[in-house]
């Protein structure tokens, strides 16, 4: 990824161009405001990185003896390297989140680490397929478990209709369900003429109901984003990251704007030349980072009723592979940010980093079920009850119970 | 049959039709089959492209005057190039003149080309299907990106009628494949240069060769067999010595980073020294009973519905096996059956199928660099997918609202460069034949336009929908 980046100034990049290249997009569904009975009018984001981002490289473990030995040449943080930002002594932050690190010190961001979907092979596409369906396994169900929330959410008396909106040019899994979630990227094309727009929904609505929708959905989004600014350019991934973050969060501030949003950026799959210190994994850390920063900054006004989840479908080979990167693994880490998180510190339960203590012998083993987190936020954050939770939203999940105190 | 309509032939299994196509297409499945027979059809030439050796070389020189130019302007920063654009091919002598960029346009316009020469375009879209299935990301480095086009004319178009065991082979020891998928740099652990522990091994390429390429994710491997193919496969990397001329810049077995002894993958052990070992599991991965019914599920899904019949599928995967992966024999299967015609046209044509249609129907001449740019603002770029498993196909991935407003916004832009009739009543006549609806040609009829009444054409249901 990193080396393409030179090319873009080259090229007449437009805002799609980043998206695509960057291969993000995002999404969002909206919710019934006050909803969820209280003062609170809760927003929640989840981030997926897809491409399955190294835990042990981006929080590394520097106080557990066996990581140096085992991550060789890919260890950060460790006795005798650079130090990285402190954390809680056992746990580092790789030095290319200042960002994140400022959130966590300020009590609103909180660290999961050696954390997993169900999901325990290796392939990307099952492992995002589990990560967004919220099933127990891979291609169960149509329908993702964020779409499953917004239908979820009681809608009272004086509660408009729950309609969506989403940001990217095709529907991720993670939003796909009966609640209607919307897309929308800012525009580059010149815009056609809403004449043409008119007949077109016109011969649509009679003609093929699913294309009038889409359609209409399409015209409705540009006009709600129609004060979005000029696009920035030439600073390839960072810029790309921080335009959707930013476009995302403009709209979810918005008083009748949507209340949950789907983000994702790609490029984690580090198999080679991995560069968790000033390589590639540390450039998308950066921009990650810078992305995060200008949410918090946009959604200032509500910030203390946010909370992002920062998600991906697996983690990576504890060794290092003969290339300098690494290979599919299992767990990793997650990230909970925004002013109602109940931040400050780092939820783990170390499964150690010996042979016999890794995960079939080679990736960090699993000890927090990624859902159990989830739940935890989605039952104090936005109040579904842990029934629903149990059953529609990750179902055959009972015996996965919701981690308390996490939101504020 | 009277099945087989004219319009679902274009649609469905080719490129749209151009003015004309319609009316000369009485026997439509016979035309599709004769296609297929037609040895200019799939066929890309042109005196300006390359070769993946003379390709791998400019890129190469190119990267190589580039870090000169860096060392040279950090050494003296008043000569530093001011848009950074001054160190790229105009100055430096490379093997084909042309820059990186050059070279992907130089690619983009002998497949635009192709797409506008094919009859029916009914091979183009197996070569299309066939590159998105073993796919390569141009995004992934520059020597992708300037081998991507190539890795379609060297790996894919000669055996999209041939062995699908052949196009795997071929595939999977193009230099593209083996830079994108990083097996080039995997060295077997037990192996001299795995001794002297200059690198290790890489699976990635082992992984989506058996999930994407053949198997399919459920097709019965475990982690231990992905590992045993990575070790198979250690050594087949690309000759990186431009003075051995002979192997530069082509597949190269290195036999001193190849995993020696005997390895194990699906229950199979293979004693085979060197590269017969790998040759030996590929061509058992090929014939994998999996790998038929993930290639047959594929085929249907794409080119008739996304949820497709099973009996259809049954009946692609039983001809894959029994003609021994013939993928002629498979994409006449495909034609013959009657359930391939009669299912209803639910799915939506992909970004670059919309604009491939559109250029057809709309004679345009647009330059290739403009018609690339807009495949990559509608999501999909030539060559570029965002991941191995290459672009989605399945309307619910398409049929979005944001992907609809952009391609109302480019079918505004080609309606205004169209040529061809005067009269758009008459123009869709052509392109959209007996399938146009009543409240189409309304809409056509009423517009204010040419253009208008052109975008609308190519907007409706009847163009969209496959």
């Amino acid at each position: 990824m990193d080396t393409n980046c030179p090319q873009y100034g080259l090229l007449h990049p437009s805002r799609r161009m980043f998206l695509a290249s960057a291969g993000a997009f995002v999404a969002w569904a909206s919710l019934p405001r006050h909803a969820y009975a209280g003062t609170r009018d809760p927003r929640f984001i989840t981030i997926i990185l897809r491409g399955a981002m190294d835990g042990l490289a981006v929080v590394p473990p520097i106080g557990d003896p066996d990581y140096a030995t085992l991550r060789g040449e890919l260890a950060i943080g460790a006795p005798g390297q650079e130090q990285t930002l402190a954390l809680d002594g056992f746990f580092g932050l790789n030095n290319a989140m200042p960002g994140l690190h400022a959130m966590y010190q300020a009590g609103e961001a909180l660290i999961v680490h050696a954390a997993a979907t169900p999901y325990r092979d290796r392939s990307h596409f099952d492992g995002q397929d589990v990560l967004e369906s919220g099933m127990p396994g891979a291609k169960l169900s149509a329908s993702g478990w964020m779409n499953r929330v917004a239908e979820a959410i009681p809608v009272g008396e004086g509660v408009r209709p729950v309609t969506g909106l989403a940001a990217t040019p095709t529907v991720p899994l993670i939003l796909r369900g009966a609640a209607p979630t919307l897309t929308w990227t800012p525009p580059e094309l010149r815009p056609a003429s809403s004449d043409t727009r008119d007949r077109l929904l016109d011969l649509y609505t009679h003609q093929d109901p699913a294309m009038a929708k889409v359609l209409l959905a399409g015209i409705e989004t540009d006009r709600l984003a129609g004060g979005s600014d000029p696009m920035r350019t030439g600073k390839g991934i960072a810029a790309a990251f921080e335009q959707i973050a930013t476009g995302s969060a403009r709209l979810l501030v918005e008083e009748d704007g949507p209340r949950i949003a789907a983000l994702s950026y790609d490029g984690w799959d580090t198999h080679s030349q991995e560069g968790a210190e000033s390589g590639r994994l540390a450039g998308l850390l950066a921009a990650l980072d810078g992305a995060l920063g200008a949410i918090k900054e946009t959604m200032a006004p509500v910030w203390g009723d946010t909370v992002i989840a920062v998600v991906t479908e697996f983690g990576r080979t504890a060794k290092a592979n003969g290339t300098d990167g690494t290979d599919h693994g299992t767990a990793t880490t997650a990230f909970l940010l925004g002013g109602a998180v109940k931040g400050g510190r780092v939820v783990a339960d170390w499964p150690g980093l010996k042979d016999n203590q890794l995960f079939e012998a080679r990736d960090l083993a699993p000890t927090i079920d990624l859902r159990a987190v989830l739940k935890g936020v989605l039952r104090d954050h936005l109040g579904l009850s842990e029934t629903v939770l149990a059953t529609t939203v990750f179902p055959d999940s009972i015996g996965v119970r919701p981690v308390d105190g996490l939101v504020v | 049959m009277t099945i087989s309509s004219a319009t679902t032939a274009f649609s469905r299994f080719g490129l749209g039709p151009r003015q004309g196509d319609l009316v000369g297409l009485s026997d439509p499945r016979a035309a599709l089959l004769a296609e297929l027979n037609d040895e200019a059809a799939g066929q890309v030439v042109g005196s300006e492209l390359s070769d993946s050796p003379t390709l791998y070389k400019s890129v190469r020189l190119i990267q190589a005057a580039r870090r000169k130019a860096r060392q040279e302007s950090a050494q003296s920063a008043d000569t530093m190039p001011m848009d950074g654009t001054s160190t790229g091919a105009g100055s430096v002598e490379t093997t084909t003149g042309l820059s990186i960029q050059q070279i992907a346009q130089v690619e983009g316009k002998a497949r635009l080309r192709a797409v506008k020469r094919a009859d029916i375009g009914f091979v183009e879209r197996l070569v299309a299907f066939w590159t998105n299935h073993f796919a390569v990301e141009a995004g992934a480095n520059q020597v992708v990106r300037v081998l991507a086009g190539a890795f379609e004319r060297e790996a894919i178009r000669p055996h999209v009628l041939g062995r699908f065991g052949a196009m795997a082979l071929a595939a999977t020891q193009h230099p593209a494949m083996l830079t994108y998928l990083n097996n080039a740099v995997s060295v077997g652990p037990e192996s001299q240069l795995g001794e002297r522990q200059v690198r290790g091994l890489n699976e990635n390429h082992a992984r989506e060769l058996m999930e994407l390429h053949t198997l399919g994710v459920d097709g019965g491997y475990t982690q231990a067999d992905v590992t045993s193919l990575a070790k198979v496969l250690t050594g087949w990397s690309i000759g990186a010595q431009p003075r051995q001329v002979d192997s530069y810049g082509q597949f190269l077995f290195r036999r001193q980073a190849h995993e020696p002894g005997p390895q194990t993958v699906l229950g199979t052990v293979y004693r085979q020294p060197g590269l017969a070992q790998g040759e030996a599991v590929l061509a058992d991965l090929a014939a994998n009973r999996a790998t038929a019914l993930h290639i047959a599920t594929k085929f249907a899904r794409h080119f008739v519905s996304d949820a497709p019949d099973p009996a259809l599928i049954d009946r692609l995967a039983t001809v894959f096996v029994q003609s021994d992966g013939d993928l002629k024999a498979l994409a006449i299967s495909l034609v013959t059956a009657d359930s391939a015609w009669s299912a209803p046209a639910s799915k939506l044509r992909t970004p670059q199928e919309f604009v491939w249609s559109a250029v057809r129907a709309l004679d345009l001449d647009l330059p290739p660099r403009r018609v690339m740019a807009m495949l990559r603002d509608l999501g999909q770029p030539l060559w570029d997918p965002p991941s191995p498993a290459g672009f989605p196909d399945d309307a619910a991935t398409w049929l979005a609202p944001d992907a609809m407003t952009n391609r109302l916004d480019a079918a505004e832009l080609m309606a205004a460069q169209a040529q061809g009739p005067d009269d758009p009543r008459e123009f869709a006549q052509a392109v959209l034949g007996d399938a146009m609806s009543a409240d189409t040609a309304t809409a056509i009829q009423r517009a204010e336009s040419r253009a208008q009444g052109l975008a609308l054409m190519l907007m409706s249901p009847e163009f969209q929908r496959r």
